[in-house]
């Protein structure tokens, strides 16, 4: 069994634990904490409010406590400036497929300033449930006060799923949720699923470079936690009929407490469109010979509506911005259509590239290894054929 | 300034090649290798050291092989390593694994400034850094891309964001993740060679780290995987040779179908 206490000689009365406590089980007794043991549900909200580790909590169970408690899927609405970012609505499309086969609700949660005009849209996109948290302080993300309050409201709530967005803000919150909570959390996934035997989320991730395939479950811990990557899931359209429940969250403001600050934000995409959300991505690398020919790429770029990638070679090289380098160091990418233009195709752009779901190359040397993963490829001068491309798409596509 | 780089040894992901009998991965005449990622995270916690003065240790946690990284890392500038390496460890997840790193700092004790690589090639998650600054309860900063300057206690840095940058200020301790961005690792020197080969590394076991036993390894870790196989192979493709004007007419004339 496990069990939690008060250590007296440490408790100095300070109430933040009775502010933090989601279920209202503790409370102040002659200037000490007292926990109502019928109200707690061990959760550990008080230990990691205490300052002075005054809450002992043992965990003898393997497992979560009242593990059947957990219902529902839940989902992190990312918010950059108060939009909601385009894998949310992906990851409500999915969690609407794993929640019916569940026969549960999908949740989604937003962290923001003045964002409650956004809930209509996140319920036409399949949410039952939006959860508002609103304060000036949480416009940006910033990662301890974002971790102390989603890992709140999944005390409170007991999701049994939590879904994110593998995104950089993904990333670095979930992972810290899920030490706070003691969760299992699989990363960067690519498939989701649920086992029709034991009803828990079957999480399919690439290792080794998308050299091999996981398949990774969280049996004896809740939320199931994972991180999916951009552009995999199919985006849930919007059902004007659908209605849901907006509910705006309290919270108590000592949450709001940050080690670090944002002093600046600074945009330095050079197109419109990131890489990582992008789907099209016209890349180039050794082949373009120098940073005045990405203007070719940029042209052809821009009859898609594509971002422009760039090699680990051209990033080197100073041709292109990093945070442009798809690859190994870079990132991975899985556009609809990725169109490699004088890539040879080492192994480490490889890794970041090949699970796109068409790969066009262009290149000269018919011996290059991009070819072998290339669904179309041409071989001959870019400096050729990447112009007439740009302009028969031009024509054939009336832009 | 006292500074802990952690770095993962892996096998050289670019080598790794499947099995398609077994469907396992074939790791005979794999290279070992740091981490790519933790190559800028060592160069960065050594520069730092440069800077602002103090000690860089570095740490992993990998079988008793995992000590020729450690060697490595002194021999790029790092001042000691520690190894932590104990049976109990076998079948950690990022959770057991960020929690073992985190005692292992705590019994370090003096430290401002943790250092990580963004991700490491071989699992990709990007979750142990995060999680060592969970376990440890202290600041951090993901995907830096450049140290401004320390003044008042505060670091000053550049997080790498999808759109750009943010310029964020962090009170130490802190932990950081580090991108590729940050700098071009240096290569070891005359001198750090030899202190790399006479370098003495502790091993520390999950007593010497006053872990507890249900926290580690497998009984620690809530993932468990399940099944691997390999993805299925790309189906060959359509190569156009020739004319360029041709072979661009009937490259265009396929995708318009799927734009």
């Amino acid at each position: 069994m496990s069990s939690i206490r008060v250590i007296n000689d440490k408790c100095t009365g300070c109430t933040l634990c009775v502010k933090v406590c989601p279920f209202g089980a503790i409370t102040m007794v002659d200037k000490k904490a007292v926990i109502d043991l019928d109200k707690c549900t061990l959760c550990g909200a008080c230990l990691d409010a205490c300052r002075f580790n005054a809450i002992e909590l043992k965990r003898e169970s393997k497992k979560t406590e009242n593990i059947d408690q957990y219902k529902g899927v839940w989902v992190f609405g990312e918010q950059k400036k108060g939009v909601i970012q385009p894998v949310v609505f992906e990851l409500l499309g999915k969690a609407r497929e794993l929640a019916k086969n569940l026969d549960t609700q999908v949740s989604c949660v937003v962290l923001g300033h003045n964002i409650k005009d956004k809930a209509q849209e996140l319920i036409y996109r399949g949410a039952d449930n939006v959860y508002i948290v609103d304060n000036q302080k949480l416009e940006h993300f910033l990662d301890e006060p974002y971790t102390k309050i989603l890992a709140n409201l999944i005390r409170k709530h007991r999701p049994e799923i939590l879904l994110s967005g593998a995104t950089i803000i993904g990333r670095a919150l979930i992972a810290r949720v899920a030490v706070k909570l003691h969760a299992g959390l699989t990363a960067d996934c690519t498939a989701l699923d649920i086992d029709p035997k034991e009803k828990i989320l079957l999480q399919t991730r690439p290792a080794f470079g998308g050299n091999i395939m996981a398949t990774i479950i969280t049996r004896n811990h809740r939320p199931q936690m994972a991180t999916v990557r951009h552009k995999v899931m199919k985006e849930a359209a919007i059902d004007k009929t659908r209605k849901g429940k907006v509910i705006e969250e309290n919270f108590d403001v000592t949450l709001l407490t940050s080690r670090t600050s944002i002093l600046e934000v600074v945009e330095e995409v050079t197109s419109t469109i990131n890489v990582s959300e992008a789907d099209i991505i016209v890349s180039g690398g050794r082949g373009m010979r120098g940073p005045e020919n990405f203007a070719l790429l940029e042209e052809l770029a821009k009859v898609l509506g594509a971002a422009v990638g760039a090699s680990r070679a051209a990033v080197d090289s100073e041709w292109m911005p990093y945070s442009h380098q798809v690859g190994q160091t870079g990132k991975t990418v899985c556009p609809k259509l990725y169109i490699a233009c004088g890539i040879s195709g080492q192994i480490q752009h490889l890794v970041g590239m090949q699970s796109s779901e068409v790969i066009v190359a262009i290149n000269q040397d018919p011996s290059a290894p991009i070819f072998g993963v290339a669904t179309y490829g041409i071989v001959g001068d870019l400096f050729q054929v990447v112009p007439l491309l740009t302009k028969k798409f031009k024509e054939t596509l009336k832009r | 300034m006292n500074i802990i780089v952690c770095i993962k040894q892996v096998p050289d992901t670019t080598q790794v090649r499947i099995n398609p009998e077994t469907n396992t991965l074939i790791r005979e005449g794999v290279q070992s290798i740091i981490n790519p990622f933790d190559m800028y995270a060592i160069e960065e916690g050594v520069r730092l050291k440069e800077r602002f003065g103090g000690k860089t240790t570095v740490i992993t946690m990998g079988p008793p092989q995992a000590e020729a990284a450690l060697r490595e890392a002194i021999s790029l500038g790092c001042d000691d390593a520690v190894l932590v390496s104990d049976r109990a460890f076998a079948g950690s997840d990022t959770l057991a694994t960020g929690y073992t790193l985190s005692m292992t700092i705590k019994k370090i004790k003096d430290f401002d400034i943790i250092v990580c690589g963004k991700q490491a090639s071989d699992g990709d998650t990007a979750q142990v850094g995060p999680g060592i600054a969970a376990h440890l309860d202290i600041a951090q900063v993901t995907c830096v891309r450049k140290i401004d300057e320390f003044k008042d206690n505060q670091l000053t840095v550049e997080r790498m964001t999808e759109e750009g940058f943010e310029i964020i200020k962090t009170r130490l301790p802190c932990l950081m993740t580090v991108v590729k961005e940050i700098n071009s690792p240096r290569i070891p020197s005359l001198k750090g060679k030899m202190r790399a080969k006479s370098a003495v590394i502790p091993t520390w076991k999950g007593k010497d780290i006053e872990a507890q036993e249900e926290h580690l390894g497998l009984i620690g870790s809530p993932t468990q995987v399940v099944k691997i196989f390999t993805p299925p192979p790309r189906p060959k493709g359509q190569i156009f040779e020739g004319d360029a004007e041709d072979s661009a007419s009937k490259l265009v004339g396929i995708l318009k179908g799927i734009l």
